[in-house]
Order: C-alpha cells, then sequence, then structure tokens
C-alpha cells in the first residue's frame, strides 16, 4: 500500500479552509449582529418586484434598512415559512395569497395593518382564518386568456364561459396548467370548484377532457410552448394565465390588442403581507406592513408585478386604463374551505385530468 | 520481482504503512467531516423531521406511503426510464468516444467540448425546444419523447467518461490481436470492452442516478402524466408540505443509489499498464463509426440548433434584439417592471464565479477521494469505512435537490453554520453533485493502476509521498483536468439546488434563463433562449480551452 501523505494533507487543508471560509461568512452575516439602526429582512417570492428606490423611501422615513429575499413561488415561499417556524427567515413576509393563507396562519404574529379602510374590507381574510394577521396588498386575477387573432382567422366566434369551453365548436383549444404543479392551475380549478360546487366540477372536468383539453406542468410551457399568441410558439389560442398578460402582449399601441381575458372564467388571488412570529423588531416590522399601504407602494404595484393595488383610491397607470381588464364578479372560495380540501381537491383532479 | 533487497524494502514499508495509515484516516475524517456537515446533516434532519415527526420513526406510515398503488407504478416509471436511457446513452456515447478519443484530427479538442454542450443547458428552455420541434408529432407528449430528451442531455457523460479512460489504454493490445487475425469486432467485444468496463459502469452509475432525478425535462415533456420519484419529491414538499411521503420516497432513492453501486462495484479495473496516446490518424476502416458519430451529433445538435434559430427571429424577421437584451433585465409593459434583478450577462459572470469555485472543491473531494478509494487498507474496519465512505460520495447524485435545499434550510440555522442566507451554499451543493463524476471518472484509472510500478518505484527507494506523486499523480493527471472540465460543465449547469439557494442578486445564468422564460412579455422567451446559447458557447469555449492545454501537454510528455 502506498503512502499518500501530501494529497491528503491537501484535501484536509481544503476541507478546513472550507468550514473556515464558512464559518467567516456565517460570522460575517448582518443578521447575527444586533445592528443598530434596525435591519429588517421581507421574505417574498420570485414575483416580488419594486421600482428603484420604493424602499429606499421607507429608510429615509424610518431609517430602518431592508433586505428583499425571495424565495421560490408562493407555495416555496410559504412551505419554507411553515418549515423554518422555530428560527425565522426574515421579518416580514409578502407574497402569501388565499390559496395558501391557511397554512401560513400558525407563522405569523397577530397584526393587520390600521391603514386599511372600509373600502379594502373586501379583501380582508375572516378574524379566524387569518384576518387578524394578514394585511391585503394587491389582488390579480387567473383568467382564461384568448388569442383574438387566431378566432379572427378562423371566422369562429370566442367563447365566453366555462361551460363554452367544453362545447365540440371548441374541440382542442384550450391548454391548462396542472393544479397539482402550478400556481395558475389550482386557481382555474378553484374557479371551477366555485362555478360549479363540489358535486359539479367533477363531471365538468371531464367534459374538458372529453374536449381535449390539454394540461401542461407549468405556466411556461402552457403559455409559451402550446399557446398561439404572439409571443408564443403553439397553437392553441386559449391558455389560462393572467389577466394582466394581455397589455405585455401589446408592442403596437395603436393597433387592436392582441389578446385579451375571458372576464367569465377568472379567479381572484389577493396576496397578502404579515409579521413573521419571532421577529427580533416588531415595531419596525410592523411599519413595514403600513408603508406597503402607502401611495408610494401601491402606486408603484401595477407597473412592477402586474397585478392590482388593493387601496381602492390609488390611481392605475394610463396603459392600464387602456389596456389591462379589471374583473368586475370573479370567482371566490372562501380560503378555510381552500385550506380544508386542497390536497383532497387536487387528487380528485387528477384522477380524472392526468389519468 | 521483490525480492531484491527484502530488508530496506521491509523496513521502509513498516514506516511508510504507519503514516499511510495516518494519513489515511485523517483524509477520510476530513471528506467525511464536510460531507456530514454539508449533506448527511442537512438531507437527515429533514428525512428525521418527516418520518419521525413524533420523535420517533413510524416505519408503519413509510410502509403505507410506499405501498400505494401511485408510489409502485411511479418508482417503476421511474427504474424503467432511466434504465432505458442509460443503456441508449451507452450505445450511442461509445462510437462518439471511440472517434474523439482514440482518433487525432483537426478540430478534435473543438468537438470534444461541444460534446459536453448539451449537459450544461437549462432543461426548461431545452424542455420547451423539444417540445415544440415534437408539437404534432406523435411523439407530442408521449413517454418516448422524456426518453429521448434524457439521453440529450446525458450521452455526453459516457461519450466525455469512457472516452478519457480508452485514451488511457495501450492500443498494442488490440493490434497484437489484429495481427493475430481477429476480426475489428472480436478485437473490440474481447479485448477492449473487457478494459472498458469500469469506466462504462461509472458512466451508467452516473447516467441511472441523474436519469432518476431528473425533474424539469420531465415534467415539461410529460405534462405531470408520467412522474418519476424526483417529480413526486418535489410535488409532496413544495406543494403539498406532505414531508411523510417525501421522506419515505427519498429512502427509495437512497436505495437506488446503494443497488446501482452495488451492481457498478461487480465491474473492477484490473492493474495494467497505461501508455496514453494522442490518438491515430483515422483511417477507411473507421468510416462507420464516424458516420455514427456525425449523426448522433446531428442528432443532437438539433435542439441546440433551434434554440439559436429561436434567440434570432423577432416578430418580422431576423434581429439580434433579443442578444443585445441580454444586457438588461428583461422587458415588462413600456419596460416599467424589469423581470430580472441582475442582467443575464451578470448572471454569466455570477455562474463563472460560483462553478469555478464549485470545481476546486469538487476537485480537492474528488481527487483526495479516489486517492483514498483506490487503496486496499488490510484491516476489514478500514475497507468499511471506504466503502461507506465511497457510498456516501455518491449520494448527492441521487438525492432530490429540493430535500437537500429543504435540509439546509432546517439544518444550517444554527452559527456557526447559520448559512441560509450566506451564497456559500451554491458552490458546496454545487460541488457535491460535481463530486461524484470527478470520483468516477478517476477512480477507474486509480484502481487500474499496476501495484508493481508502487513497489518497483518504492524498491528503488523512493520515499511514500514519492511514489505517490511520480505514480498516482502523474498517471492521474490528464483525466483530472478532463475530470475537472466535466466538473465545471456540471456546476455551471446545476439548477436544482443552485435554484433553491439562489436569490435575485447572485443569481446563475440558468436561474436567469429560467425565470425569463417564466413570464411573459415579447421577446422573454426568446432572450432566455438567447442566453441558453450563450451559456453553451461559453462553456464550449471554457473547455475547449482546457483541452487544448491538456492536449499539448501530452503532446509535449511524447
Amino acid at each position: 500500500m502506498g503512502s499518500s501523505i501530501r494529497p491528503l494533507r491537501l484535501v484536509a487543508a481544503a476541507a478546513v479552509a472550507f468550514s473556515l471560509t464558512a464559518t467567516l461568512a456565517a460570522c460575517s452575516d448582518s443578521r447575527q449582529d444586533p445592528p443598530a439602526p434596525a435591519h429588517l429582512v421581507l421574505v417574498t417570492h420570485d414575483s416580488f418586484a419594486l421600482s428603484d428606490g420604493v424602499l429606499d423611501a421607507f429608510t429615509a422615513e424610518t431609517g430602518v434598512t431592508v433586505e428583499v429575499q425571495a424565495l421560490g413561488d408562493a407555495g416555496a415561499l410559504v412551505n419554507k415559512l411553515v418549515l423554518t417556524k422555530d428560527s425565522p427567515l426574515g421579518d416580514v413576509v409578502f407574497g402569501i395569497d388565499n390559496t395558501f393563507a391557511s397554512r401560513a396562519v400558525d407563522v405569523l404574529e397577530p397584526y393587520v395593518s390600521g391603514a386599511l379602510t372600509d373600502a379594502e374590507a373586501p379583501f380582508l381574510l375572516p378574524a379566524d382564518q387569518g384576518g387578524d394577521r394578514l394585511t391585503p396588498i394587491d389582488s390579480g386575477d387567473v383568467c382564461v386568456n384568448v388569442d383574438h387573432e387566431w378566432f379572427q382567422e378562423q371566422g369562429l366566434a370566442e367563447p365566453a364561459t366555462l361551460e363554452d369551453l367544453a362545447d365540440p365548436a371548441y374541440r382542442d383549444l384550450l391548454v391548462v396548467e396542472s393544479a397539482g404543479t402550478s400556481s395558475p392551475g389550482l386557481a382555474f380549478l378553484l374557479a371551477t370548484i366555485a362555478a360549479f360546487g363540489d358535486d359539479g366540477w367533477q363531471d365538468y372536468w371531464r367534459a374538458l377532457v372529453a374536449n381535449g383539453v390539454s394540461v401542461a406542468a407549468g405556466w411556461t410551457d402552457a403559455y409559451y410552448a402550446e399557446f398561439s399568441g404572439p409571443s408564443s410558439e403553439g397553437d392553441r389560442p386559449l391558455v389560462v394565465s393572467y389577466s394582466s398578460s394581455p397589455p405585455v402582449e401589446i408592442v403596437d399601441a395603436g393597433a387592436p390588442t392582441p389578446t385579451g381575458v375571458l372576464e367569465a372564467t377568472c379567479f381572484r388571488q389577493t396576496e397578502f403581507a404579515g409579521v413573521l412570529a419571532g421577529t427580533r423588531h416588531p415595531a419596525e416590522a410592523r411599519l413595514l406592513v403600513d408603508f406597503l399601504l402607502t401611495p408610494t407602494v401601491q402606486s408603484d404595484i401595477p407597473g412592477s408585478m402586474y397585478v392590482y393595488p388593493v387601496v381602492q383610491s390609488t390611481a392605475l397607470p394610463e396603459t392600464w386604463a387602456a389596456a389591462a381588464v379589471r374583473i368586475d364578479a370573479p370567482f371566490e372560495l372562501d380560503p378555510a374551505r381552500i385550506g380544508a380540501n386542497r390536497e383532497r381537491w387536487i387528487e380528485e383532479w387528477s384522477a380524472i385530468a392526468v389519468p | 520481482m521483490t525480492g531484491g533487497h527484502p530488508s530496506t524494502r521491509s523496513a521502509r514499508s513498516g514506516s511508510g504503512r504507519s503514516t499511510a495509515h495516518w494519513a489515511i484516516w485523517v483524509g477520510a475524517g476530513a471528506l467525511i467531516a464536510f460531507l456530514a456537515v454539508f449533506f448527511l446533516w442537512p438531507v437527515g434532519e429533514i428525512l428525521w423531521r418527516g418520518l419521525a415527526p413524533d420523535g420517533v420513526p413510524d416505519l408503519a406510515a413509510m410502509g403505507e406511503v410506499i405501498a400505494r398503488p401511485r408510489t409502485l407504478r411511479i418508482i417503476g416509471l421511474t427504474l424503467a426510464q432511466a434504465a432505458i436511457a442509460t443503456v441508449a446513452c451507452l450505445v450511442l456515447g461509445l462510437p462518439a468516444a471511440f472517434v474523439l478519443y482514440r482518433r487525432r484530427f483537426r478540430g478534435r479538442a473543438v468537438f470534444r467540448a461541444l460534446a459536453l454542450v448539451p449537459f450544461v443547458l437549462p432543461t426548461v428552455v431545452v424542455g420547451v425546444a423539444f417540445k415544440v420541434l415534437f408539437a404534432g408529432t406523435a411523439l407530442d407528449g408521449s413517454w418516448l419523447a422524456i426518453i429521448l430528451a434524457l439521453v440529450f442531455f446525458n450521452v455526453a457523460v459516457v461519450t466525455r467518461t469512457v472516452g478519457i479512460a480508452w485514451e488511457e489504454l495501450d492500443p498494442s493490445i488490440e493490434e497484437a490481436a489484429a495481427d493475430l487475425g481477429a476480426t475489428p469486432l472480436r478485437t473490440f467485444l474481447s479485448v477492449t470492452l473487457p478494459r472498458l468496463g469500469p469506466a462504462l459502469a461509472s458512466s451508467a452509475i452516473i447516467v441511472f442516478l441523474f436519469c432518476s432525478t431528473a425533474f424539469g425535462v420531465v415534467l415539461v415533456l410529460g405534462g405531470t402524466r408520467y412522474g418519476t420519484v424526483e417529480t413526486e419529491i418535489w410535488t409532496l414538499t413544495t406543494q403539498y408540505l406532505d414531508l411523510r411521503a417525501a421522506s419515505a420516497l427519498s429512502l427509495v432513492q437512497v436505495l437506488f443509489v446503494v443497488v446501482v453501486l452495488w451492481a457498478a462495484g461487480r465491474a473492477r479495473s484490473r492493474p495494467e499498464v497505461r501508455t496514453p496516446t494522442p490518438g491515430r490518424a483515422i483511417r477507411l476502416a473507421d468510416a462507420p463509426l464516424i458516420a455514427a458519430t456525425v449523426i448522433i451529433g446531428a442528432l443532437l445538435a438539433v435542439p441546440v440548433v433551434s434554440l439559436a434559430l429561436r434567440s434570432l427571429r423577432g416578430a418580422d424577421g431576423w434581429t439580434l434584439d433579443h442578444w443585445a437584451a441580454l444586457a438588461g433585465v428583461g422587458s415588462g409593459v413600456g419596460g416599467s417592471a424589469p423581470v430580472l434583478a441582475v442582467s443575464p450577462l451578470e448572471a454569466l459572470w455570477h455562474s463563472l464565479v460560483f462553478a469555478a469555485v464549485g470545481t476546486a472543491v469538487a476537485m480537492a473531494i474528488g481527487l483526495g477521494a479516489s486517492i483514498l478509494l483506490s487503496r486496499r487498507p488490510a484491516s476489514p474496519r478500514g475497507r468499511r469505512v471506504l466503502a461507506a465512505l465511497e457510498g456516501g460520495l455518491m449520494l448527492p447524485l441521487g438525492v432530490s435537490a429540493v430535500v437537500l435545499g429543504f435540509g439546509y434550510l432546517v439544518a444550517l440555522d444554527t452559527p456557526p453554520f447559520d448559512l441560509r442566507a450566506s451564497p456559500v451554499l451554491v458552490p458546496i451543493a454545487q460541488a457535491l453533485v460535481a463530486a461524484p463524476l470527478v470520483i468516477r471518472t478517476l477512480l477507474p484509472v486509480l484502481r487500474g493502476v499496476d501495484p508493481l510500478l508502487r513497489d518497483a518505484a518504492a524498491d528503488l527507494g523512493a520515499p511514500p509521498w514519492r511514489v505517490l506523486a511520480s505514480v498516482d499523480l502523474r498517471l492521474a493527471a490528464r483525466p483530472a483536468v478532463a475530470a475537472a472540465g466535466l466538473a465545471f460543465a456540471v456546476c455551471l449547469g446545476e439548477f436544482g439546488a443552485t435554484a433553491f439557494l439562489s436569490r435575485p442578486d447572485w443569481a446563475t445564468l440558468p436561474v436567469v434563463i429560467e425565470r425569463l422564460a417564466g413570464h411573459p412579455g415579447p421577446g422573454n422567451l426568446a432572450m432566455a433562449n438567447a442566453a441558453a446559447v450563450l451559456l453553451a458557447i461559453v462553456t464550449a469555449v471554457a473547455l475547449a480551452a482546457g483541452e487544448l492545454a491538456r492536449g499539448r501537454r501530452l503532446s509535449s510528455r511524447d
């Protein structure tokens, strides 16, 4: 057996050096030291975006600095918060939506911003279901998007309702996302449950399957690979996406909008913020939640995240007034009902839609 | 042969052996400590939470999860999918390995580098590319489409791992067989193939584990119809928060690794003299293999070329706009809402830095582990430790990235390991995935070193470190450089764990590409395609540069 001292020492040294680097990195982590002016970590989902300088306004006002940490999509965000309940990843969370609200209640401190008025009351959750911990910040709708140009070329009238989508006249035209793996997919399933009830939605989905609905795993492959819209490469003119997707497809402001939404197929997703239980800066964390409702943030939300600000008095950008669709009567479901039935619904749905 | 100086030899190897023992234990200890902190502990903690929510393992519940018809179907599907793709990769990768590593021709370094390109491409954009290519054909949404995509991504592993070993084999034995009248096929089957056995087994392990943990491409192409154990774990963890079922399935994945290692362990290197050659010039008899390689290469190029073309296509014909956009942060309405926190060019820089660090760590682990594992300690306990280390180091290939990610979240939350918000975990996670490939490439070479060589060196008076430097390291040097190229490609392309640990400010290019492809906006998908092609080009250039340096070393040594 030959000896092998040198490289082994190298390996050992590398491992030691490495753990040292790791330790140093850990020690230099800003959350370790009690910072002089408070420093807040805002955990959120990957779609969080505000224009440059918006959060600086909060720092200028309060002296509190904010660090944003995106933790994956809305579902992953909530699950990570639940798993790290005993040593929280931040101080404030933004981006818990009504489909996951019931799961997040345990990781939040009781606090709802006093800046809310009666106009925003419809967005509040019931008190026993997170209503005392989650402050609504914005809302958006998941709707079937339609490729206007395709239907014009085919000389076919566009469908309007959920029932129309199961009509043989629209056979093989719709692509949806899987409710098991995609957030818009789950929202659309919830729309059909709200529309057809506990005992009716299964038959509706059987009819959709018989009518050739295509089920993609995620939004990207549904929208870009199967939808026929101008920036997509597929051939189906109907896709489950967001009510804010059509304005994004406008390249020539003068021309008619190439895509639109079927307003009778929408499900409303409201996004909430809250103070994470275990924060070392509860007072500052509350200030940050309040700040998310100020005009500075609310007026930035449409352009930055393609959703509607929850504060009703907020002026919308001009491009939105022209192209974005405000849905008047979307489908909605009680968050507690979603929380209690989500897994069972997805399982039943999978058995019907992806046998 | 060793009888020349019995007294000096036994005295020397006696002291050498005790230092060697000491060194082996220290090295093994350091590797195990690293593996323990950055893999076993985090994964163990998350599995424990799932399997023993009340502190006591709930075996009945685990059995119930595994015995579900759905679970059994998915396990079967995963095994079948990975097995078929592995066999296909072996069959298709062999001719390419022969042409690229046994024959000498102009531009060989470039082709060797290009062969690794599919390996680093992000599954999301390639998945969409496949989907667009297959649309309207019988392959659309089929199981075969998934297998084709798995072969596309993984055939490079076989080409490179087997090619590196093939390059080291002395061709004179084949020539002798031919001189004695054996047909080329006979020579290949009875002389070459057995000698390539360990390398074939190595690459089969890697491809099988990569395929059995494939995720993005399975979802995009199968549309949730054909789940694998990996997609199931992802769904259970990120969507259902069902840790119990996810942990039970993770144990199934660990079992896969153990079984695969056991099966492959039966193909051990036998010692032989290695004489690396720069390869011989192409001759007429090579025509069929070259034709096969060209066809395979052309098929592999189709999705990449499709990506390149689609990155150059605008609403009004050909355009470079999407490439120019790589310096920016993606488009929203009137450019008001950036999709990204950093531009793809900045992300490329992050990718290169992370991959460089990841490769360095993977090489330190891989080279150290390969030298350790190529030894046969006299004591049974020593052998058991090494066997456990070998298995432990392969686990990161077979265990779900999302499980590791969640493990980091729940385990690394107290100083000195409060690393949850630290970028340092990215290259560590990448190195954990890359190190097994380094080990699988170097181990067959080092296990194949003839012990007589070491004995001869020792007899001639070389101290143990000298034996190591002039026998082991010298023989491992060229394969090590090639393995570093493979490790670099793995680190650049790693998506699962990187995406989990990534933060928008230091996102890597694959993460940025996935994000671009996930947002509506004119040109975002085309920009994602351009970024993917850019990643491919940069990878190919880096690998070709390494390949050229390696080639120069070889020719200067001859």
